[in-house]
Parts: C-alpha cells; structure tokens; sequence
C-alpha cells in the first residue's frame, strides 16, 4: 500500500508551467497515489465517501497547487468544506486522521522576498496559511512546513525549475520512506519552520 | 399438399437467390423480387397460373405495411399533413387522370374508357415507393414525405374511383365468375351506407383506443410470444376484413389502425411481430408481380407496350414535377418526389380487373394494360437508381463529386447519425479541432449541412463498406446517434465485433435501448431525453421555491442513484429479455429505486450514508464546548513537559 496521497488542485494545467510538471514527477515516484481533483470532479460533485476512505487509506496527505488569493482554489476549499465532515475528521468519534500529516506543496507568483511584513503581501506565506494549519491542528494532524516555489510564473525563463523539480522529488521520496523531509530555516516561532524548501 | 410444398420451395428459393445479389449490386430489394419472379415464371416456367391467386394474398402484404405505416405516425402528425395530403394528393389524382385520359382521348379511344384510364394510371404502387423508401433510407426526406402523401391520398381515391366505375359501362357488364366478395352495404340505400362505412371506422378508431390495451395486456402477461403474434395477426386481418364488408380498402383501415396505435405502449412489440411478415409477403408479392408478366405478349406487342409504359411515366412524373413546383419541393426532393411515383401501382391491377367486369374495354386490351401496369413497376427500381446515382451527384451544390460510398475524409471520430442530436456533438467536436467524419442516411440533412460548409456524408451507416470507407479501421471513436433504434444496437454491436480499438459512444431512446447498447458492447450510453428531462426537472424545483442550488444537488442525488441501482436493473432486464414473466421483478427492482430515491431526498448525510446530500450538514449544536473541554484537558499535560 502506497502511504502518501497527493491531491493536485489546478484549474487550468495546459496553462501551468510549475504544478504540471510537479505533478508529473510525483506520478513517476513509487509509492504516491496521485489524485487529480478537477479530473475527478469536473462539475464539483465530490464523492465524500470515496475520498474519506483514501484518506484512511493512506498516512501522509500533499495538496498540490497554485497559490490562488493566499488559498487554494476553489475545488480543494469545497473538497475540506465536504470530506473533513463532524463524526469523520473532528469531533464525536471524528479520529480518523488522528497522527497523519499534512504538507502543502504549492507555487506562488510573488517573489519570496514579498511575503513578509515590509514586503507588498505584507504577511509570510506560512502565516497565511494559518487557517489550514489550523484545520490540520483541529483535525489532529501534524502539519508540516509548506514545500513552495516562489516567483514561479519566471521560474522556467530563470532556470530554477529543474532544481525545484528535483528537491521535489527528494521530498516525496523522504515521505514515501516515512521521514520528516529535508527542512529549511525559516522566520516565525522556534521549532515553526516557514518553509521546506 | 406436395405441390404446395414444391411451389412454396421455388418462390421462396428464388427470393433468397435473387435478392441478396441484386442488394449486393446496389439495385434495391424490390427488383430482385421482380426478377425473381420473371425467373420463375415466364423465363423457367416454373410457376404458372396461381401467380393470380396468391397474389391476392400477397396484396396483404400491402396491407401489412400500411399498418406499421401508420404506427410510425401518431394522430397529431397525420393531422399536420393534411394540406400536403390533400393539396398534393388530391392535385396529382386530378392532373393525372386528365393527362392520361387526354392522352387516350388522342389515341381514339371514346370519352369512358379514356376517364377509366386515367384514374387507373393515377394510381401509384405504394408497396414498391414505401419499400424502396424505407430501405434507402427517404421517408423523412421532404420528397420522400410528399410521395408519402400522395400514396396516402390514393389509397383513399380508390373508393370513390370503385363508386364511379360502373357508371362509364359501354355495354353490359360481363358476368363475373370470380366475384364472391361479402358485403355488408350492398342493397343498402346511399344514406346507410353511409353510415356504416362511418361506423366501421368509428369501430376501428376506439377498438384500437379502447379495446387493444386490455387484449394485448391479456396476451402479453401470458408471456408466450406466438399467441401475441397470433393476437397482432387477428387484429390485423379483422380489421382488413370488416373494411373489405363494408367497401373500404383493407390497407386503408389498418393505417388509420396503425395510427391510433402509435401511441400505445405495445407499437414497438407490434412493430417487430408484422415487420417479418410485411417482408415476406410483400416479397412475395413483387414476385408475384414478375411472374405474372406474360412473356408471349410482351414479346409481340413489345414496342407497343414499352411505349405506353413509358408514355404514362413521362406524363405522370411531369405532372408530378409541376406539383413539386407548386409545392416548393426543391433540389434533390422535387426529383426524388417525381421519379419514385412515376409507375402505375397494384391498385391499377385491382381497378384494371374491376373496370373489365365492368364491361368498360375488354379482356386483350385489360390483359395489354396490365402489361403496362408491371412494366412501369418494373421500372421503378430503375429510377430509383437514376436518382441515386444521376440526379443526387448534380444537384448536390457542393464541387466536389459526391457518391454514396466516397469518403473523401478520414478523422479519428466518426458520427453516425447527424440529426438534431449528432449535429450538437460534432459542433462541440469541431469547434475544438477534431476532425470528424459525418454520416447520415438521409440525404436532406447531409444537404442542409453542406449549405453550412460542413463536411457530411449521404450513405447508410448500417452499411460495412460504408463504415470501412469512413476509415472505421484507423478512427478512434464511433459516435452513434442515429435514430433507428435496431439499427444503432445492430451498428454497435458490428463496430464491437469488428474494430475492438474503437471507443464506441452511443445515444439510447429509452432504458430498454440504453441496456440493449450496453450490452452490444457500447463504451458509454447516454439516454437521449435523461439530462435535459433532469434539467426541467431541476428548473419545475426551482420554480416551485426551492433554493438553486439545492435543486442542483436533488438533481446530482437523482443521478447517484440512478447509477448506483444500474448494474442491478441490467441483470434484470436481461432477465426480463430472455423470459417476459420475470416482468414483475424488474418493475419491483424499479419500484425500489423511486423509494430508494425519495428517501434520499429527505436524508442528510449525518443520519444515513446517502451522499451528495447536504454534505454541507453544520456540526450538531454545541459541538464547540466539546471542542473547548478536549483542548483544556490537553493543556495540564502540555504544563507537564
């Protein structure tokens, strides 16, 4: 049984030059069961049972995807809004994630340096992402730093593609063999790392 | 008994001879027939005088057709043809008769005989202009429905026309051996036969309304399938009967039969059980045709007789292209509508012998008429060939030569079918830069979309070779939505057998076509009236005050049980297919699915597991203060560390 499940959120892939070919080395490592959510769910329709028991079934969950207004896109916000249901993900009797982990592999378009308080996003890209770690928190989950490519839409032109793609795949490797992947320093708490990459 | 049998083995032996290979060189059924008849009969001699008698019993073959006629048309649509039947009907009867009474007038025949004539030849053979139709494939072009009209009106012509007859009698009428006809209005005065003609059909009109739907229940619930073809023959032939008592004609009465009946729910059963016999006699009756030519005469009189057939053509399809004019029939239709009723018909026999009881002309001159009558039928097929292959290819407005069988394009998707249904999917497919190969078998649509600059082809689909010309072979996918329902379970079920690489995509008209696909081997089935049925459903919803979106999801909920229950109903239709007493099961099995349905609709996800239902569900009332006691029974632990 493969033990990471990959959700890859991307509204538009002929247009990605980042996620697509992120998505395309994960379906080459072994062990990672990819999941495509807007091949799946084309009219949003999402089969709560069916992605309840691909949670249970795995032990380490990666959402995949741009970074659209500091949060996902549309379709994983309803996939939490429908499968992290009370009794199932919280609450009452709600301990099936209990102990898995969560990672956040996602692009951004603004450059690293902005995501900071003198920067125009004015926040860090972790602390905008608070509500999922949050929902992680809830859920009992451990939630790991997210794994991001800055400036992605000039990534190809400058070349830091390739050597994304293949910290990438290190990542998935490491969570595949059931290790805490390679971890980068980052601002914030002690023991809160911003980011892996 | 023995010379029954011997008799029975050389008609039969000669249509299964003749027919295939006269299909194969693309000459149509119904001239194999006609040859096979002349094979047998004035060339080997083989069959003799009975050709009359049987013949009569063919005739109901005629009958037969007029019948599954009138099913394929309900009540509203006879109605909406009125002006056509009527105005093009009632036109070509009229003109004809002139034409060819004029033309008697020149030849030196007097007043009565010439009028006798004309109603004769105004008669065109509706069993070889239907037949030939359906298997080519026109009776919904515009033409093909003109012809249509006509042969409807006069069918009802020949009444009067038998009413007026006896009164263009030169001498006395000749003692009628043959004559043992039954009637119930003979003697009556004008008034009352009247009456009774308007009974009969009353009688006819609710019998099929009224009484049908409890015979055929009756007889379908005891699950044997002879005793409903027994029932649909009886039905059939009583209704020929009591038209014939009271002086209708028998094809008549069992249209107007047909028609009530389109809309019952037994049409398709009824269908299938007259189509075999339809076939074999109409069959046989075109064989019957040919073996009935007498060889002797025709030799003798050749030229006389090949001329007047001619003649009577040329005057018949001129007056049918004045009509088409009239009517505005244009293009391919107006020739299509002139050259198929060109001939003189079976009717021109019936009235051909009657007016020689008459005494109206005598014996040699009916036997040359009738020499005339089954030439023109002869020939028929004929122009049914020269409209295929001469006019189609010139009238097409389109530069590049265009045959039946040339496909000048081959695309990975090719769409069978291309009415209001395939034109919807190749527009999608199109628009997005697929290429696709478009056919269809009725050559007005193909026309109308080549007016559009889109690449269509006129052929039958059923057709291996044609599939082959379209490059089945090298295509990705079949797209099939034409509107014969045997016809697209046949052509995926061949696709299946013949080309397993390809995606077969096939469109059903009701859950029993649906299966039927399913099980041909068809890749993905739509139900042709499911997703917009839904869509109205979800809009009465609305309407009605519930909230958009919660209508969407009763609609994505319908859709999920549907699909959950649909292996289940497949076993049971299957069942039900091989065996009808395991009817009941299946209407169970469905009768559970609307429950299942409805229980789903008033279900939230937290009570049972039905999904897509309210997965929008809040979290029960004061769930938060049990979220605040677990993290305060976290925090003692967490001062521990």
């Amino acid at each position: 049984m493969s033990s990471v499940l990959l959700l890859f959120a991307h509204p538009s892939q002929h247009k990605s030059e980042v996620c697509m070919p992120m998505y395309r080395v994960a379906q080459s490592v072994p062990g990672v069961t990819c999941v495509d959510l807007y091949a799946d769910y084309p009219t949003f329709n999402i089969d709560i049972a069916t992605e309840q028991q691909r949670l249970s079934a795995h032990q380490r969950i990666i959402w995949l995807f741009p970074l659209y207004w500091y949060s996902t896109p549309a379709i994983l916000k309803e996939w939490q809004d429908l499968v992290l249901e009370y009794g199932f993900a919280y609450g009452q009797g709600g301990t099936a994630l209990h102990g898995k982990s969560l990672l956040c592999a996602l692009s951004a378009g603004g450059s690293e340096s902005s995501y900071c308080a003198e920067g125009y996003n004015h926040f860090g890209l972790r602390q905008l992402l608070s509500p999922i770690e949050q929902t992680a928190s809830l859920i009992g989950m451990d939630y790991l730093p997210p794994f991001a490519l800055f400036g992605a839409r000039s990534a190809v032109e400058e070349g830091r593609l390739e050597p994304h793609l293949k910290r990438w795949q290190a990542v998935l490797e490491a969570l595949v063999a059931g290790e805490i992947p390679d971890t980068g320093c980052g601002e914030g708490a002690p023991k809160k790392r911003e980011t892996l990459s | 008994m023995t010379g029954i049998f011997l008799q029975a083995f050389v008609y039969l032996l000669a249509a299964v001879l003749a027919v295939p290979l006269a299909k194969r060189l693309g000459l149509g059924s119904v001239l194999g027939y006609l040859v096979a008849g002349v094979a047998i009969g004035p060339l080997l001699g083989l069959v003799g005088q009975e050709t009359q008698s049987i013949q009569h019993f063919a005739e109901f073959g005629v009958v037969l057709m007029l019948f599954l006629v009138g099913l394929e048309l309900d009540a509203k649509q006879l109605w909406q043809m009125r002006q056509r039947l009527l105005g093009l009907g009632g036109l070509q009867v009229l003109l004809t008769t002139g034409a060819v009474a004029g033309l008697a007038l020149i030849l030196n025949q007097p007043w009565q005989v010439a009028l006798a004539l004309g109603m004769i030849f105004a008669m065109s053979s509706t069993a070889i202009v239907l037949q030939s139709f359906n298997e080519k494939g026109l009776a919904k072009t515009e033409g093909g429905r003109g012809g249509f009209s006509v042969l409807l009106f006069q069918d009802i012509a020949v009444i009067p026309i038998l009413a007026i007859l006896p009164l263009l009698a030169l001498g006395a009428p000749q003692v009628d051996a043959g004559h043992e006809d039954m009637s119930l209005v003979a003697g009556l005065p004008g008034w009352a036969n009247a009456l009774v003609v308007l009974g009969a059909i009353a009688a006819v009109v609710f019998g099929g309304r009224f009484l049908t739907r409890p015979l055929f229940g009756y007889v379908a619930r005891s699950g044997l399938r002879e005793v409903f073809t027994a029932a649909a023959l009886m039905m059939v032939i009583g209704i020929a009967a009591l038209m014939s008592l009271v002086g209708l004609s028998p094809a008549l009465g069992t249209f107007l039969a047909g028609v009530v009946l389109a809309s019952s729910e037994f049409r398709h059963e009824l269908e299938s059980t007259i189509e075999p016999f339809k076939g074999l006699l109409l069959g046989l009756f075109f064989i019957t045709v040919g073996a009935g030519i007498d060889f002797e005469m025709l030799l003798s009189q050749f030229a006389l007789v090949l001329g007047l057939a001619l003649g009577v053509m040329v005057i018949k399809a001129l007056v049918l292209l004045l009509l088409a004019k009239i009517f505005r029939l244009s293009g391919s239709d107006k020739w299509l509508f002139a050259l198929s009723l060109a001939q003189a018909g079976e009717f021109g026999f019936v009235l051909l012998g009657y007016s020689q009881q008459q005494g109206i002309f005598g014996s040699e001159l009916g036997g040359l008429l009738s020499m005339v009558v089954a030439l023109s039928m002869f020939l028929t097929p004929g122009l049914f060939i020269l409209y295929e292959r001469v006019i189609l290819p010139r009238v097409t407005r389109s530069t590049n030569e265009r045959e039946a069988d040339t496909i000048d394009e081959q695309g990975p998707v090719i769409i069978a079918g291309i009415g209001r249904f395939g034109q919807i999917v190749n527009r999608l497919l199109r628009a997005n830069g697929v290429k696709t190969v478009v056919l269809d078998r009725e050559y007005a649509q193909v026309e109308r979309l080549r007016e559009i600059e889109m690449k269509s082809f006129f052929g039958d689909v059923s057709n291996p070779e044609l599939l082959h010309t379209a490059g089945i072979e090298s295509a990705k996918m079949l797209v099939v939505a034409i509107d014969d329902v045997e016809g697209a379970t046949a052509l995926v079920r061949h696709v299946r057998q013949h080309y397993p690489q390809v995606a077969i995509l096939a469109r059903a008209f009701d859950r029993g076509h649906f299966y039927a696909l399913t099980e041909a081997g068809a890749d993905w089935v739509v139900s042709e009236s499911f997703y917009s049925a839904l869509n109205m459903g979800g809009e009465a919803l609305i309407r009605l005050g519930m909230h958009p979106f919660a209508a969407e999801q009763r609609k994505t909920a319908m859709v999920e049980r549907e699909k959950a229950h649909a292996s289940e109903l497949y076993e049971a239709w299957l069942e039900v297919r091989d065996n009808l007493d395991r009817r009941e099961r299946y209407l169970k099995l469905f009768i559970k699915l609307e429950a299942a349905l409805k229980e789903d609709m008033g279900k939230d996800r937290m009570d049972g597991h039905s999904r897509s239902l309210s997965g929008w569900t809040p979290p029960p009332k004061g769930y938060d203060k049990e979220l605040a006691s677990q993290e305060e029974s976290m925090r003692p632990q967490a001062v521990k560390e």
